[in-house]
């Protein structure tokens, strides 16, 4: 049996040393999921058994010919939906992309795959990562593991939901307004959107280009440092990929923080924040503070203008991205119509749901003539004074502790009714994207209710590496959060 | 002052954005978007005066590659994901009448 509280590394190394099979590894991973997604509802696809088993006995080969020792070597991993798979069906959790097969991978599927990992299936997802609950979702619910009456967080709320429920280990995500980072706080895992450019975007069906970026999401910071290290690196594909010397991220793995800077923007704890988050939050700079970090709060400006301009260009985005869904090269197209445009208009209006709508009109009339200037143009150059402002707080720290966002998981079916209060939860994250930095959100404390609580560490931009080893810092110091929702059960019962 | 939003600005909009809406979904629309640029009037507090308006994070330059066919011929592979297609393209409504 894979154990929930082992990971992805040690797994790894018993297949290698061979005190398991890649086959063992995947059959057990199925079971796992068959016996917990009915009530988590985190896949919308798995592959089929045969075509899985197939390719761990291909693994299993490599592992044992010498040609294959990577440290991710045999694990299974859940990919969110909007990230090309090869001939196994994406659908962005959309009704418009139902039946899609994509004819390739994503850069980051493909390199999942080279270091030996195996993709087990697709996660749910709000459509188009539009959402920040999983559930816009054209399929189903996704609940969180913790409390099953409410939502896992979104937009990557399946691939979140499936570590914490102990179905995989790894996942990925990606993130445009803080779409891993909030689901990663909601339901109790570590989840990493790095900087801008550094995980290739080839095969990431777009929403916001200028913002998305892929990450990994697991149980503990060095799962999740291994799993970026896979995925990073260059790709020609994609015009804005980086290239960067150093993706070494599990080298980062170590103990300390002494004399390590950390900032408190003040303007994140003042208003809406719910006092359970704050407090922990707080209590997690204390620990920083008593591992020999200096900390202190400071003046970060401009906080409050991150959220309306995120919306206007991640909407203007949307709209010229989502262009390319008209009934004609791939996904559903409307059964009647009268001539080329009725056919794009029914087409789009019976596949998309509410809220991909809601943004493409809010897109469309922003980028038009006479409102281009004032709205989208004018959020483009708040972007760059925001920009500015983190630039300048990086002249004196090294790295930001925030919360991940301002409460716990909702429940259930309250958050679609007020798109707008929606909007506002995702404070603390949109910022990130906007100046195109690293975060990472890991636990940090639980509610009263018993739900997890998430904080942030952002880092300069390419300062991935002093994010993790303060993660890391305090997760081997945190050592009593790390637990599972099956785990925390059986403990109260 | 913000933008008044009408049933006019919506049918126009629905026309950039491809959309039939019915009229509720007009009218629902109509509050959203109002709701929205009412909202995001907060930026007009910001004096962004001589501020270069950011469309890339790291200036690089423009990234170019010889203008070589790298890839295969997926034609058929792309083709069946296509809700309509005929003797190797994309079969669309007419559109010339």
């Amino acid at each position: 049996m894979i154990q929930t509280e082992t990971t992805a590394l040690a797994l790894s190394r018993e297949i290698r040393e061979k005190k398991r099979t890649v086959r063992e590894t995947v059959q057990e991973t199925l079971k796992k999921i068959h016996e917990t997604d009915s009530s988590i509802g985190a896949f919308l696809t798995l592959r089929p058994e045969e075509e899985l088993l197939e390719h761990a006995d291909r693994i299993q080969q490599q592992i044992d010919d010498g040609t294959l020792n990577s440290p991710l070597a045999g694990v299974p991993v859940a990919v969110k939906d909007n990230l090309c798979t090869r001939g196994l069906r994406t659908t962005c959790a959309s009704r418009i992309l139902e039946d899609f097969l994509p004819p390739y991978s994503a850069g980051a599927v493909e390199r999942l795959e080279e270091a030996g990992a195996l993709i087990i299936g697709k996660t749910n997802m709000d459509e188009f990562a539009m959402g920040s609950t999983t559930e816009t979702s054209a399929f189903q619910i996704t609940k969180n593991p913790w409390n099953t009456a409410h939502v896992p967080g979104g937009s990557s709320g399946g691939s979140c939901a499936a570590v914490a429920a102990g179905e995989v280990l790894l996942a990925l995500g990606s993130d445009t307004g803080g779409s891993i980072r909030q689901p990663s706080a909601f339901c109790g895992v570590t989840g990493i959107k790095p900087t801008y450019g550094t995980v290739s975007r080839y095969g990431l069906i777009a929403y916001a280009s200028s913002l998305d970026q892929i990450g990994p999401v697991a149980g503990n910071v060095s799962d999740c440092a291994a799993l970026l290290q896979a995925i990073a690196g260059h790709d020609p594909r994609d015009a804005t990929s980086l290239v960067r010397k150093d993706l070494d991220f599990t080298s980062a793995c170590v103990c300390d923080v002494k004399g390590m800077k950390i900032g408190i923007p003040k303007t994140y704890f003042q208003d809406g924040i719910d006092p359970e988050v704050k407090e922990a939050v707080l209590r997690a700079a204390e620990t920083f503070r008593s591992l020999g970090a200096f900390v202190e709060s400071f003046d970060l400006p401009l906080t409050e203008y991150a959220i309306p301009a995120y919306y206007l260009i991640a909407s203007a985005e949307a709209s010229s991205n989502l262009e390319r869904f008209d009934g004609v090269k791939y996904g559903c197209r409307a059964s009647e119509y009268e001539g080329l445009h009725d056919m794009y208009k029914k087409t789009r209006s019976e596949g998309f749901g509410a809220e991909v709508k809601r943004r493409i009109m809010l897109g469309s009339f922003v980028l038009s003539a006479g409102y281009y200037d004032a709205y989208y143009l004018k959020a483009l150059r708040t972007r760059a004074l925001i920009k500015q402002s983190y630039d300048h707080a990086f002249t004196t720290y090294d790295l930001l502790l925030a919360p991940a966002a301002p409460s716990t998981a909702p429940r259930i079916g309250v958050s679609l009714e007020d798109p707008l209060k929606m909007y506002l939860g995702d404070i603390y994250t949109v910022s990130v994207n906007l100046a195109g930095l690293p975060a990472i959100s890991l636990p940090c404390g639980f509610d009263r209710g018993g739900l997890p609580i998430g904080m942030q560490l952002i880092g300069n931009a390419f300062a991935e590496k002093t994010l993790i080893r303060a993660a890391y810092t305090y997760e081997q110091t945190a050592q009593g959060l790390k637990t599972t929702p099956t785990a925390e059960k059986e403990a109260h019962r | 002052m913000t933008e008044k939003i009408t049933l006019e600005t919506i049918e126009d909009v629905s026309i950039l954005a491809k959309l039939k809406l019915d009229p509720e979904e007009a009218e629902n629309a109509r509050k959203d978007m109002q709701k929205m640029l009412d909202y995001v009037e907060k930026l007009n507090e910001l004096d962004t005066d001589g501020v270069e308006p950011l469309t890339h994070l790291f200036s690089y330059g423009n990234v170019f590659r010889e203008d070589i066919v790298t890839n295969g011929d997926a034609s058929e592979e792309m083709l069946a994901n296509a809700p309509k297609a005929k003797d190797g393209q994309y079969q669309v409504p007419k559109t010339i009448e």
